[in-house]
């Protein structure tokens, strides 16, 4: 059961004196810092960003109760707000006047909800009217407008990634307007409707706040609409709505994730999965809105796994035991944050929820399904690869297909990488001014298997395995080549190695033979040389391996050398004529094999063969003393007479 | 029994006989030892009807011959025997059991005026010992792959199994033998590969690599297409053998039922709305018949070493051809045969038509220029792989050659001189009207062109053939 949790809290979670009557405790969702206000900040603000080691600290003076008080990016200015009507300023850029100085929201009657920077000067005033966009001018101590829009707010919520600010209005709340910023502009974005289970009779605020959230999921800005309904016959229980709001154009209810329960329920994005916590049962479940259902115009999802608690948590306790209590998952008093946050505020903890692969991998059964899972995560790498070691080793029964489509599905993203990256090299080759900007070097995420992490993580352990029938060994590895070849990457020699290396044990020559005739394993001069080896266990390996250095076309060298090694000096010296390489091969090294021959007839024909080159090179048949051919010269005298000799054209 | 079929000779009245088989026999001399047990030493012996004296009589003549020769050189005893009127061929597979096959020389026979008899004469120099030597080895291996060795026969049944077996399978077996039309071709014995490119090629793995996973019953497999062999789980020289079962006799019996027509019962029956198009080419013809019997051939691998009997089930699906082979000590259930049937036949059916596109596609990319204008048979000893421009289409019946016979015996004559020595050899014939033939010899491969050009001479000869190396032969190592 332990190996089941999914899903956990964060190993070092950010740790802040807890929420209290005299400390009140904020969170700003756009740097990530837990604010601890005690006392309205008079006798201390300490604010805590997650990768900030030293919390800032300051005091303030208490000028009423703080609503909201958020850093702008950067840390360089501060805003507090304490009434309905304004937001005060601090600038802690040094150099700077350190004094506070407030504004005042410009609508008339109209109540300040909140406020959300957008850059380090740049923020929004959301009122019950509608929205003011200033710029701060810390040097004048004065804010400068850049653009209002009136209109009804209920509540909003800011995506700070995307810095999209989402507006609740009309009397129901559920017409949802949002705005994106961006280099003090503002844009409105089309305003689209919430579909409510039900519309209430007379009208009246019907969304809250609490069942919105926005999300960026694989890059995508989604607004998530948890949609709460009684299971009756005619429905499985609450469901989560995704919206997708894209950059331009319409937005789009594109994906429904299926609860199957009702109840109190938070939501998370954690590594580009949909995490949705249920209180009552203290379990979460994941949704992957990329694992595809059946086609229709809504994508309909079910929990990618079962569901499980997230796993037990220990709080240390503090002193000189080195004792912990366990930590109270899904209380009452959490809350959850986007996109991975949980703080418990009674507890002076903040947390980043986290996934862990490994354990989904026994929760999955299907695993084609597993790896489109897996290969969608950050840190997947060695729990695939774990996956692919594990499969192999399981030997059950009908597994090969299974292993097909896993291959399969490494190679596709393999392949998109080594695409990229082609296109990319091709890009810059193809001149640095017009591409360098718009073209970046692609991104080698963890989901790219090459055939290195194959290898040295999966097969050669596999290969070894004595368990395993060769028969299974060789049908996996030549699966792993089909996949590659399908996918149209060039296979790596150390797999045909493998291959040859397993065939070869168990004495399957011919089969080896089958697959070089069908150039299954591709031609290369490594190859040809292990075929080479093989040839005293296997004599046809000798012409396998010739007829490969003779397709690669740049190994003349060594058919020569094959040739002179077999003493077949004729044929060796006929194969270099036909190349037309017979110009410049040394005399003595055909002249020492002939000698070797100890057929005189042999020596004779190659002596005169390349008496009869140095005359047509040079115009005299003598060889050079350059050419080491002394030793063979005298002795074609001793053998055959100095007269013999060629004589010198020259009359 | 005589088998003589008369082929006319043009513009004359002369009447000309191709080469026949006489007579075919099966002895062990240690079976009849003592004199008047003789008798006991005939396993087999064709014509049936011959008398007996004279079977004991033609026994003891090979015996004394192979015997008297063996003096000479005690490990190589005499293959053959000419004579005027018929050739004789010695093998001895097993130790002691000996084949003998006795084939008629071709002749010419002459009507002579005057009413006298028609004159005879034998044309001794025709046929070729290496190609009868091999038609008679190829009837040991093809009886060894459906029966095993003889020892073990005996071993099993004594010899009145043995005879028993020998009888049954020659009986039939000796009918489809054509010696007529026997050539270089059966020299070699060598399989046609069916050329496919390399992807494709993964896809037939990857399909045997599963269903031999599935049906782990399955111990080997092997993959034709169009008759060509394209994956063999089965050692080379077992597959040597079934090959030429395969192609020479099961598939020819059996027409593609996809050619039928509409209503013609051969046309397979739509199961559900799985269609597919495969069917068993061994055992039940059709697996919904209450009656059918799940019986397949049984043949012998590996009889050197594990010594292996195993089913021989062939199934197909359009021009892909499978063979499962399962060990013969497991009984094969209908159950089985439907859970094949339903494994195998959707994917081979695809795998069909993915080889048909793939080839085809392939086909159109190399061109019409790559097609050969050469005749020529080429064969490598390594792989055994065998192709022919000059045969038609094998049949059960006879192999059509496109070539005079004659220009068919000078292939064998340079093969004969090819077998006698090791080193890489290259002989120019020239033959009748404007016919060439050249046979080359590299390594263990030999390639045989048969040209017809006006007024050629041997350096316009020399150049054509160079030609048909570079575009045939490009991607092996041939030396020229």
């Amino acid at each position: 059961m332990d190996q089941e949790y999914y899903l956990e809290l964060s190993e070092n979670p950010v740790q802040f004196e807890n929420a209290s009557s005299v400390n009140n405790v904020f969170f700003d969702e756009a740097n990530k810092q837990v604010f601890a206000v005690r006392s309205g900040g008079a006798t201390g603000v300490v604010v805590k960003g997650p990768e900030d080691k030293s919390p800032i600290a300051f005091r303030m003076d208490d000028k009423g109760e703080v609503k909201c008080i958020k850093f702008s990016l950067g840390n360089k200015i501060l805003a507090v707000q304490r009434t309905p009507k304004s937001v005060d300023f601090t600038n802690f850029i040094p150099d700077f006047p350190h004094l506070e100085f407030s504004h005042e929201c410009k609508t008339k009657n109209a109540n300040v909800l909140g406020f959300c920077w957008t850059n380090w000067n740049e923020i929004v005033f959301v009122t019950d009217q509608g929205i003011e966009y200033y710029q701060v001018l810390p040097d004048k101590r004065s804010l400068k407008m850049l653009k209002s829009q009136s209109i009804n707010v209920n509540w909003y919520i800011y995506c700070p990634e995307t810095a999209v600010l989402l507006l609740s209005t009309t009397v129901q709340g559920n017409v949802l307007q949002p705005f994106a910023f961006k280099n003090g502009t503002m844009s409105k974005m089309p305003k689209f409707e919430i579909e409510l289970p039900m519309v209430p009779k007379p009208a009246k605020i019907s969304l809250s706040e609490r069942d919105i959230a926005v999300s960026t999921i694989y890059g995508q800005l989604y607004v998530m609409y948890l949609k709460h309904q009684s299971r009756s016959t005619n429905s499985s229980g609450a469901e989560v709505v995704l919206y997708h709001l894209p950059r331009e154009g319409a937005f789009k209810k594109t994906h429904i994730l299926k609860l199957n329960t009702t109840g109190k329920f938070a939501l998370n994005v954690v590594d580009n999965l949909v995490v949705v916590h249920h209180q009552s049962s203290q379990t979460s479940i994941i949704f992957d809105i990329k694992l595809r259902e059946p086609d229709c115009a809504v994508n309909v999802h079910q929990p990618v796994l079962p569901a499980r608690s997230i796993h037990p948590y220990k709080i240390p306790l503090t002193g000189p035991t080195a004792a912990s209590v366990p930590c109270e998952l899904y209380s009452s008093s959490w809350s959850v944050f986007q996109p991975d946050i949980i703080i418990s505020a009674s507890e002076g903890y903040l947390w980043y929820l986290q996934v862990k692969l490994q354990p989904t991998v026994n929760l999955l059964q299907d695993k084609g399904k597993l790896m489109d899972f897996l290969l969608r995560r950050r840190d997947c790498k060695m729990v695939i690869l774990s996956v692919c070691s594990q499969m192999l080793d399981g030997g059950e029964k009908g597994n090969l297909p299974v292993i097909a489509t896993v291959f399969d599905k490494l190679n596709q993203v393999y392949k998109e990488y080594l695409e990229a990256e082609q296109a990319y090299t091709v890009a810059l080759e193809s001149g640095p001014s017009r591409f360098s900007s718009s073209y970046k070097r692609p991104v080698r995420t963890q989901a790219v298997i090459d055939q290195s992490d194959m290898y040295t993580h999966v097969l050669s352990a596999f290969t070894e395995n004595k368990d395993v029938s060769h028969k299974f060994i060789i049908a996996v590895v030549m699966e792993y080549i089909r996949s590659l070849n399908q996918f149209q990457i060039t296979v790596q020699h150390y797999l045909y190695e493998l291959v040859i290396k397993t065939l070869v044990q168990h004495n399957l020559f011919y089969m080896l033979h089958q697959f070089l005739q069908y150039h299954v394993l591709s031609d290369s001069k490594p190859l040809a040389c292990l075929l080479l080896s093989l040839e005293s266990t296997y004599p046809p390996a000798h012409q396998l391996s010739l007829d490969m250095l003779k397709r690669l076309s740049t190994a003349n060298d060594e058919i020569v050398e094959v040739l002179l090694s077999k003493q077949q000096v004729l044929g060796a010296l006929r194969f270099v004529r036909s190349v037309g390489g017979h110009d410049n091969v040394s005399a003595r090294k055909f002249l020492d094999a002939a000698r070797q021959t100890e057929d005189t007839m042999l020596f004779y024909t190659i002596f005169r063969f390349f008496e009869q080159r140095n005359l047509r090179l040079r115009g005299n048949p003598a060889f050079n003393p350059g050419e080491h051919c002394e030793e063979h010269n005298s002795y074609f005298k001793e053998v055959f007479g100095e007269q013999t000799l060629m004589k010198s054209a020259a009359v | 029994m005589l088998m003589i079929s008369p082929r006319m000779a043009s513009g004359t009245q002369e009447k000309q006989y191709t080469p026949s088989l006489l007579s075919f026999f099966i002895y062990n001399p240690k079976f009849g030892p003592r004199e008047g047990e003789e008798e006991k030493k005939i396993l087999f012996y064709h014509p049936i009807e011959v008398e007996k004296n004279e079977k004991i009589r033609n026994v003891g003549l090979c015996e004394a011959i192979v015997q008297f020769t063996r003096t000479f050189c005690p490990t190589k005893p005499a293959k053959s025997l000419h004579t005027q009127k018929n050739r004789q061929f010695f093998h001895e597979p097993e130790e002691n059991f000996w084949m003998v096959m006795v084939v008629r020389n071709p002749m010419i026979e002459k009507p002579s005026k005057d009413g006298k008899p028609p004159t005879v004469e034998y044309q001794e120099e025709e046929i070729l010992d290496s190609v009868y030597g091999a038609v008679l080895q190829q009837c040991y291996s093809m009886y060894k792959l459906f029966n095993g060795t003889f020892g073990r026969s005996f071993e099993a049944g004594g010899v009145e199994l043995l005879i028993q077996k020998l009888e049954k399978f020659f009986y039939r077996y000796l009918q489809t033998l054509h010696l007529q039309s026997c050539d270089l071709l059966d020299v070699f014995g060598g399989i046609s590969f069916f050329p496919l490119d390399k992807m494709t090629y993964l896809k037939i793995q990857s399909f045997v690599n599963r269903v031999e996973e599935s049906l782990s019953l399955v111990k080997y497999t092997a993959f034709l297409y169009n008759d060509q062999l394209i994956w063999s789980g089965l050692e080379q020289d077992d597959m040597r053998i079934l090959y030429k079962y395969l192609t020479t006799s099961l598939f020819p019996r059996h027409t593609e039922p996809e050619l039928a027509g509409r209503d013609s019962p051969l046309r397979p029956e739509v199961a559900g709305n799985l269609l597919h198009y495969g069917r068993f080419l061994t055992g039940p013809a059709n697996l919904k018949d209450p009656e059918a019997k799940f019986r397949f051939p049984r043949i012998f691998v590996n009889t050197e070493d594990s010594y292996e009997e195993l089913h021989l089930i062939v199934y197909k699906a359009m021009s892909a051809a499978v063979c499962f082979m399962i060990n013969a000590s497991v009984e094969l259930t209908r159950e089985f045969c439907e859970q094949l049937d339903a494994l195998v036949g959707p994917q081979l059916t695809l795998l069909a038509s993915d080889i048909c596109e793939q080839y085809n596609i392939n086909r159109r990319i190399s061109g019409p220029e790559k097609e050969p204008q050469f005749k020529f048979i080429y064969f490598n000893h390594m792989n055994l792989a065998e192709k022919s421009t000059i045969h038609m289409r094998k049949t059960a019946s006879v192999s059509l050659t496109s070539v005079h016979p004659d220009l068919m015996k000078i292939l064998g004559d340079i093969n004969s001189d090819f077998a006698r020595v090791d080193e890489d050899e290259e002989i120019i014939v020239k033959a009748m009207t404007d016919y060439w033939v050249v046979g080359k010899k590299s390594d263990q491969r030999e390639l045989y062109v048969i040209l017809n050009q006006k007024n050629a001479n041997l350096i316009e000869v020399n150049e054509e053939v160079k030609r048909l190396c570079a575009t045939q032969f490009n991607n092996i190592f041939f030396l020229d």
